[in-house]
């Protein structure tokens, strides 16, 4: 469980070093250590179909991200701070932490779910599908109607992000 | 005028492994019933091999094996699949319903629709994130030039 602790403490670091640093790019580098961190953490918490995902569409995002920001040439710009805007972040980064200290004491402990499904699902899963891929079985047989939902978010989504940046029919 | 695309070293690299990630996207998504992976993350892997090709040879090169055109039809094909995969189950009484026959476990070609909806949405996936960087990527810098010429 150590490596687990250590790992998000890494995260961690990387995500504020994305978020301070000056450099645009290596601010995106920094981003992509986190992800690297979450696919790491997958593959130790045993979700190789997740940490699969997660690794691809980290470089993808990484990829667009650099074409987009650095030869674009977007400069960092410094904000100055007011001393009430730190104490107003402080006190509400303070009820956070311990609203979710309250909402996490209040989660089953860690590998035992309340929910009986999962299970049942791993009992007949092979049987009712005929897939050994379990988290396959799942999303495209037992929940495939939540995926038929995702593929639909996903046309809209790219049909709107085609329909901002055309090129065809806009007035210069 | 420069040249498109970057050094030389990078285009003989990208010629051999490009072909690389391309089998390796296809075999995530044929094995996306038994093995880790399936049709989003194959799909993703399929649109990072064509991007490879983009960024190493230019967008020329690229749209020449795989238009514009073509994406937005393939992604359409991929949507319809999957719907018509689908309207499938209503054949035997309920949406989305795995009536096709399961064959053995741990076989290639078993577990009924699946395997048919790991395709679908791989089709979806690739062609629909490689044409969303396209869009963003490519046709915007050439506008972005051209304010700089000015």
């Amino acid at each position: 469980m150590i490596e687990l602790h250590v790992i998000l403490i890494l995260m961690i670091f990387a995500a504020v070093v994305a978020m301070e640093i000056e450099d645009l790019l290596s601010s995106i580098i920094a981003l992509g250590a986190v992800g690297i961190g979450l696919t790491l953490e997958f593959l130790l918490l045993r979700a190789p179909d997740l940490a699969i995902t997660q690794l691809v569409v980290e470089m993808l995002s990484l990829i667009i991200l650099i074409r987009a920001t650095v030869s674009v040439g977007t400069h960092y710009k410094k904000i100055k701070t007011h001393l009430g805007y730190f104490i107003f972040a402080v006190i509400f980064v303070a009820v956070f932490l311990w609203f979710s200290y309250q909402a996490i004491r209040q989660l089953p402990p860690f590998g035992s779910p309340i929910m009986k499904m999962g299970s049942q699902y791993l009992a007949e899963g092979v049987k009712k599908t005929g897939a050994t891929n379990m988290v396959s079985a799942i999303i495209l047989d037992f929940r495939g109607y939540d995926t038929l939902g995702e593929v639909t978010i996903l046309f809209a989504s790219v049909i709107g992000v085609l329909a901002v940046l055309r090129k065809t029919g806009k007035k210069s | 005028m420069r040249e498109a695309g970057m050094s030389l070293i990078v285009k003989r690299i990208t010629k051999i492994t490009v072909s690389l990630i391309f089998l390796f996207g296809v075999y995530i998504v044929l094995h996306g019933h038994l093995t880790p992976g399936g049709g989003f993350a194959g799909g993703v892997i399929i649109a990072l091999s064509f991007i490879h090709l983009v960024l190493a040879f230019g967008k020329e090169v690229a749209l020449k094996r795989l238009s514009e055109s073509a994406v937005s039809i393939i992604e359409s094909l991929g949507g319809l699949m999957f719907w018509g995969i689908a309207l499938l189950g209503l054949t035997a009484g309920a949406y989305l319903l795995n009536t096709l026959p399961k064959g053995q476990p741990f076989d290639l070609f078993s577990s009924g629709i699946i395997i048919l909806c790991n395709i679908a949405i791989f089709l979806k996936v690739g062609a629909g994130l490689f044409s969303i960087f396209i869009a963003m990527a490519i046709l915007r810098i050439p506008e972005v030039d051209n304010k700089e010429n000015r």
